[in-house]
């Protein structure tokens, strides 16, 4: 996390203008500690907001009972930010290409990068990672989990298999 | 297919609190699109929904329409003539027609109580009641229950009396039986003439000066009085009604507590209830409206459970 | 001339004769011949098997609604005749609020041609108690009965004018028919389409309070009291109503009073989910209400069951509740409710039964029938008492659908029903 730190900073060239936007929910988690490690470094914490991208599904047409949709929060006018979307597994890529979406609709950021804690392949859309921090290339009958301390009890990669 | 709400949405009698809580819950990120510069989510899009309204109305039909659209559905208007007895359609004709042309959702309005009932059992399409007769008005209770939970934080035990033509009214009983089933004490207060029979077995306390329901409740729902029970015989004039039952600024000062006021709309300004009390400081009058859109986007978000179909269909 | 027919080994209860034994009852000539033990077989005479069955005087149901003239789209009196036929009965009283209304001797002459054509149950006009039924001037009594009516009524609708109630009974005297009053206060009726109670106010529909039957119940009575008149109460639904013809009848008062089948069975709880099949008027009320109901039928303050038959089109109750039309089918489900309600629990006996859907309502309109005493018509009505069947509206011999009994499991059905010594209604064993 601390090497992600880093080279988000390094990404941007330092912390002007930068936010933080966490994909619901433990995206949110991870944005967190990742702007508290970026402040520790820099002497300024970045502003974070949290994102939930349930309405911008692309299989809300035919997925079952409707999903539980978390809250959204932007800490500021994104236009001209340099955002850094942040989540824990980046997979399909459909979940990212929501958050574009959404973010789209709040404004228009200078930048968009992502961040993810870990990438464990098998892309349906084009979509990448900037900034990773672990590879894992994964069938697609296995599944990674993230737990964080905050909402699990502890903080944890696991690798899931039926 | 069915949500976690079933098919469709008739009234709160027939929901556990479970379901109202879900709906309450699913209310609050909905606020918030609401907030937006962009007031628009992509979750219904594609899906087709008719405001189907038997009787005039503005403001609720206003409502769903800024729900609907602000989930990227479709949405058409509607405004069909009275009863079937009339001259037009029947009502079952209608619903046939509307099954036909593959409507998602129909959001009904009727002046037959049991009418939002009826056109369900005969269309495979969600059907939102969006007030049948006397009977029920459940997206009023239920935005109703949301704005006294904002305010109040806990519904259960919460002190709520409703006040007017509990007879006549369909958001009077929606609000009973929300109420109840969020655990909260439930009051009314009315002359006689317009308190249903046997009220008192429904579990509310009853009251027959408003001073007594004011000096009880925390909560007050002052419902509208319309103009046809003077007529009817029911109570003797407005003006009287606005004397005896009228909750004015004076009996509202007197409480020995903050009262917080809600009203249904349209009001009577100066028959049930007086401007100073419906545009002071304890009113949540415009807070329902607000949250009226977000309880109607959850709605129809619960109630449009996917069609898995499509998705096997898809994968070919 | 029929020929003659025995009916054999049937348990024969003539409640008018104290009889009840398991023997033969034979018709000849259109009359009773005899009843009884070892009684022989005539020549030609054709034999009914109806052991397991009981054989009783035919059934008579004074309240009916037939439609006919003007709504033959739901009932004629043809397909009414042969339903009551099918129901066991084997006579019928069909009431005025027909279209044009029968408020005059050619409209009664025209339902009792159409009766005999229909070769069913017997047809008994009831004529109107004003023309047009419209409450305001008394219709030609006397002619009407001259051309066939056995009562008068305005049937459908309540006689408002107390006024009117009055003369029509000081004048229906004169003809020794009794009138027919639908009692309901139109005012605290009005808008009305269930009982008022708890569930009309849970379903958010407007309440008919039982005091709207009450007040005309009592008004009819003293009423009846002043003039001497016969005044029949239609359709009661309420214990007060009972209470108040208990106190008439204490003093002697002449009313006589009818009750509906499901008046007897079912209670307000059946309008759940708005079926418009359990709307009609008076509504269904409480269980308390049925309770005094069932009681008052077994102490004979209530003398007759009648099934207020009214078919409706399958359009018309498809409707939302408040606008749906009062009324249901009753003459095919009558005899099987009353046996699974009453008789059954022990609430009735056979002879009590038998006494107020025959005895009793040809008693007192003063039919022929009610009786299988020699020389009395051949109407006869043989039942199996045990007989377990499900209701299934499709197969109505009505063309009226409209029933709340459809899927139920009923115990008792009419297997034969003889009219005039011809058999009209026949269900093979």
């Amino acid at each position: 996390m601390k090497r992600m730190a880093g080279e988000i900073v390094e990404l941007n060239g330092g912390t002007d203008r930068l936010m933080l936007v966490g994909i619901q929910r433990r995206g949110v988690q991870l944005a967190d500690r990742l702007a508290q490690l970026i402040g520790e470094r820099e002497g300024d914490a970045p502003p974070r907001g949290a994102l939930d991208i349930t309405l911008y599904r692309d299989d809300l047409q035919t997925v079952g009972p409707r999903p539980v949709v978390g809250k959204t929060e932007l800490p500021r006018d994104i236009d001209g930010a340099q955002v850094i979307i942040v989540d824990d597994v980046l997979y399909t890529g459909r979940t990212v290409r929501a958050a574009l979406d959404e973010l789209a609709d709040f404004g228009r950021p200078a930048r968009i990068a992502l961040a993810v804690l870990v990438d464990r392949g098998g892309r349906e859309l084009p979509i990448h990672a900037d900034i990773v921090g672990k590879r894992v290339d994964l069938p697609k009958d296995q599944r990674v989990d993230v737990l964080v301390h905050s909402l699990d009890g502890k903080d944890a990669v696991i690798l899931v298999t039926p | 297919m069915t949500s976690a709400l079933g098919k469709d949405l008739l009234g709160l009698e027939p929901l556990s609190a479970e379901q109202i809580r879900l709906i309450l819950d699913t209310a609050e990120p909905f606020k918030e699109i609401s907030e937006r510069a962009i007031k628009k989510v992509p979750a219904l899009r594609g899906s087709t929904i008719v405001n189907l309204f038997f009787e005039p109305s503005t403001r609720t039909r206003v409502s769903f329409e800024f729900a609907e659209k602000r989930l990227s559905a479709d949405t058409v208007n509607v405004a069909a003539s009275g009863s079937s007895v009339s001259k037009g359609e029947t009502l079952v004709d209608t619903a046939r027609n509307l099954e036909a042309m593959r409507i998602d959702m129909v959001v009904m309005r009727h002046g037959a109580s049991g009418a939002a009932q009826f056109l369900a059992e005969r269309i495979e399409s969600n059907v939102i009641n969006a007030g049948d007769g006397t009977h029920e008005h459940p997206t009023q209770g239920l935005l109703d229950l949301l704005t006294l939970r904002d305010h109040f934080k806990k519904l259960e035990g919460l002190r709520v009396c409703i006040c007017g033509d509990v007879l006549h009214s369909r958001v009077a009983r929606s609000n009973i039986w929300g109420l109840q089933k969020m655990g909260a004490e439930v009051a009314v207060c009315g002359p006689r003439s317009l308190l249903p029979y046997g009220i008192e077995e429904f579990g509310v306390q009853v009251f027959d000066r408003i001073e007594a329901a004011i000096e009880w409740a925390q909560a007050l729902n002052v419902l509208r009085l319309q103009l046809e029970r003077m007529t009817a015989g029911y109570i003797p004039s407005l003006r009287e009604y606005n004397r005896v039952f009228g909750v004015t600024a004076d009996r509202v000062a007197r409480a020995s507590k903050e009262l917080l006021i809600l009203h249904p709309g349209p009001m009577n300004r100066g028959v049930e209830i007086d401007s100073n009390v419906a545009d002071g400081p304890h009113s949540v009058i415009l807070n329902q409206v607000t949250n009226g859109v977000a309880i109607r986007m959850a709605v129809l978000y619960l109630l449009a459970g996917g069609r898995p179909e499509l998705a096997e269909a898809a994968k070919g | 001339m029929t020929k003659p027919l025995l009916l054999r080994g049937g348990r024969v209860i003539d409640p008018g004769r104290g009889v009840d034994v398991v023997g033969d009852v034979l018709v000849m000539d259109g009359l009773i011949e005899a009843t009884g033990l070892g009684i022989g077989t005539p020549d030609g005479a054709e034999v009914l098997d109806c052991s397991g069955c009981i054989v009783s005087p035919g059934f008579v149901d004074v309240h009916a609604h037939l439609r006919e003239p003007g709504r033959e789209d739901v009932e004629t009196i043809a397909s009414g005749a042969r339903a009551a036929a099918a129901g066991g009965f084997t006579a019928v009283c069909a009431m005025p609020n027909t279209d044009p209304v029968t408020d005059n001797q050619a409209a009664v002459g025209f339902i009792v041609r159409q009766g005999l054509a229909a070769a069913a149950a017997r047809v008994y006009p009831i004529g109107a108690i004003s023309v047009g039924q419209k409450g305001v001037a008394l219709a030609e009594v006397g002619e009407m009965v001259g051309a066939g009516a056995v009562a008068v009524s305005d049937d459908g609708k309540p006689v408002v004018s107390a006024q009117l109630m009055r003369n029509a009974l000081e004048y229906a005297r004169t003809f020794g028919i009794p009138v027919v009053d639908h009692c309901e206060e139109p005012t605290l009726a009005a808008g009305g389409a269930m009982n008022e109670g708890l569930v009309s106010a849970r379903l958010g529909l407007k309440g008919i309070p039982s005091e709207a039957e009450e007040i005309m119940v009592i008004r009819d009575i003293l009423l009846a009291r002043r003039t001497g008149g016969h005044v029949h109460l239609a359709h009661m639904s309420t214990k007060g109503s009972v209470e108040l013809i208990r106190w008439g009848k204490e003093r002697g008062i002449r009313v006589t009073a009818e009750v509906c089948p499901h008046h007897l069975s079912l209670t307000e709880d059946a309008v759940e989910g708005y079926n418009t099949n359990a709307k009609m008027n008076p509504p269904l009320r409480t269980a308390e209400d049925v309770a005094a109901l069932q009681e008052a039928l077994r102490d004979g303050t209530i003398d007759v069951v009648a099934t207020d038959h009214a078919p409706h089109h399958y359009d018309e109750k498809e409707r939302e509740f408040a606008d749906a039309p009062n009324g249901i089918v009753g003459l095919e489900t009558a005899l099987g409710v009353n046996v699974t309600t009453l008789v059954d629990p022990g609430i009735l006996t056979w002879a009590q039964l038998i006494d107020r859907m025959s005895v009793a309502p040809a008693r007192l309109f003063h039919l022929r029938g009610g009786s299988l005493a020699k020389g009395t018509p051949g109407d006869v009505t043989v039942f199996d008492p045990q007989r377990m069947w499900r209701v299934d509206p499709a197969r109505f011999v009505s063309k009226g659908r409209n029933t709340p009994y459809a899927g139920f499991e009923l115990k008792g059905r009419a297997m034969c029903t003889i009219v005039g010594g011809r058999i009209v209604h026949r269900i093979a064993s």
